[in-house]
């Protein structure tokens, strides 16, 4: 058998092993990217000495521990606090200013993780004056990571870099006065969590989500094959309300989007968009 | 049949920006295969970095991006703290994925999603570098029927990486840097032109 069938039989399975969890369990990976897929199957293959891609399938059919396990593989959580420093100041001193304008600000955090991101922005909001007229969504398809993001409660060995970060991203305050320290963790003040709505929303096969003012969904497209970051930013487009802003993760853009023209840029840098009039 | 190599991947560490230099500096004008580079670097260091080697490198050197078309003739940059790997369309995909043994990039994930994709069309390149990032990688382009080049660790401005490589490996071909642009032109050119 030559070379490019090869590819092309791995191609095959890991499009039914998609299919089947889709069919069995409802969760969606159909769209996601194949690369990544191909690498976390094959973590998940080792894992349960799986000898091939077909076998796992059948695996995850009859096992649902299989499965469990095979989800936990797929969803990648890495996240931290002010991760890219440069693109929360530049939200601090070009996007805040004209949120303040309006009344009421809605922002949507999809794909939130543990929640890191979403505290974040919640300081920021906070040393700028909008916390107290924000409301704050943030969704996940994983609810391990949600329940986590609820409880605020992060290890202290992280506080060093998240430290340095805030301090990058322009902070105003002592990073300390937002947390209090106990044993190897600690947690976030609890005025940090009040305007903080945590709910499960699938990118892949939910729906619009209000009218927003931001939407801020960073390093998650890039797990999503082309035809689905389509229908995702149309999603966004949808969600936001007009001259909404749009903020992805620093190495995503709408470069190669079929739906790019419903954006215009602000920072082509920072992957920050403003979406335009056109439909 | 012998195959004729469509993409080179390379992976440094330590030293890797003098060697970097020096290997795109002696790479053909007319090289018909794409060059992926994976250099562990700082966070911030991709723009100058690319200037830099723009400068030496007759052929263009940019970023990786995110679902970019992987052409010929062009050498690509992983951008720093992001895994690279390469989709089955031979475009790019950027991973947030976890660091593997402390690095993000890693040089394993690209050179095993790299053999997955272009199998026996693949040269893996490993240089200087003071950790063992790249070995497992390598291993599994060989598997794929690619080529393992590897750097002279004599050579080598931090020998480790390149003699982990070849203690886990079977290489191919073992060159001080000088000479792994020569190698990489004559092998491209000699098989060249008959693509697909
Ligand atoms: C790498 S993390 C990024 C976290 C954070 N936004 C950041 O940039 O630090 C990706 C997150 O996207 C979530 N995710 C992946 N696919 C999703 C989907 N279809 N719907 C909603 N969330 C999804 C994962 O559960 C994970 O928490």
């Amino acid at each position: 058998m030559d070379d490019t069938q090869d590819l092309q039989n791995v191609q095959i399975e890991l499009a039914m092993l998609a299919e089947t969890v889709f069919r069995k369990y409802g969760y969606d990976f159909r769209d996601y990217s194949e690369a990544h897929l191909r690498r976390r199957i094959k973590h998940a293959m080792q894992k349960l000495n799986a000898p091939s891609i077909s076998a796992l399938q059948h695996e995850i059919l009859y096992d649902k521990a299989c499965f469990d396990l095979v989800l936990k593989e797929l969803s990648i959580n890495v996240t931290e606090m002010f991760r890219d420093p440069s693109f929360y100041r530049l939200l601090r001193e070009e996007i805040i200013p004209t949120l303040k304008t309006y009344p009421f600000v809605k922002i949507w955090h999809a794909g939130c993780a543990s929640g890191e991101e979403v505290y974040s922005m919640a300081i920021l909001l906070k040393e700028e004056g909008l916390y107290d007229k924000a409301q704050i969504y943030a969704t996940d398809f994983n609810a391990r990571v949600l329940q986590q993001a609820k409880e605020a409660i992060f290890p202290i060995e992280l506080i060093k870099e998240y430290t340095a970060n805030y301090i990058a991203a322009g902070g105003r305050q002592d990073f300390s006065d937002y947390y209090t320290a106990a044993y190897d963790s600690i947690i976030l003040s609890k005025s940090l969590r009040e305007r903080i709505v945590f709910s499960d929303h699938n990118l892949a096969t939910d729906t619009v989500f209000g009218e927003m003012h931001m939407v801020i969904c960073r390093n998650v497209m890039i797990y999503f094959n082309q035809e689905l970051q389509d229908r995702v930013v149309k999603l966004f487009a949808d969600s936001l309300c007009y001259r909404g802003i749009l903020c992805l993760g620093s190495k995503e853009s709408l470069k190669f989007n079929a739906n790019a023209a419903l954006f215009e840029a602000i920072s082509e840098t920072e992957k920050v968009y403003k979406k335009t009039g056109r439909q | 049949m012998h195959s004729s190599y469509q993409a080179i991947v390379v992976g440094t560490s330590a030293g890797g920006f003098n060697a970097s230099q020096a290997l795109l500096s002696g790479l053909a004008a007319d090289l018909n295969a794409a060059v992926i580079v994976v250099q562990h670097l700082p966070k911030q260091a991709n723009d100058s970095m690319i200037s830099l080697l723009n400068e030496v490198s007759q052929l263009p050197v940019k970023e990786a991006e995110e679902k970019e078309p992987i052409r010929p003739g062009i050498v690509y940059l992983c951008p720093p703290d992001y895994h690279l790997l390469i989709e089955a369309d031979r475009t790019f995909a950027l991973s947030a994925d976890p660091k593997v043994n402390y690095s993000r990039p890693s040089i394993d994930v690209l050179f095993e999603s790299a053999a997955e994709v272009y199998r026996a069309r693949l040269v893996g390149v490993v240089l200087t570098g003071a950790n063992a990032d790249g070995s497992a990688g390598l291993k599994i382009i060989k598997q794929y029927g690619g080529l393992a080049i590897v750097q002279d660790p004599g050579d080598a401005a931090y020998p480790e990486m390149p003699q982990a490589a070849l203690d886990a490996v079977e290489v191919d071909t073992i060159l001080p840097l000088a000479k792994i642009a020569g190698k990489l032109n004559s092998l491209i050119v000699a098989t060249g032109k008959d693509h697909e």
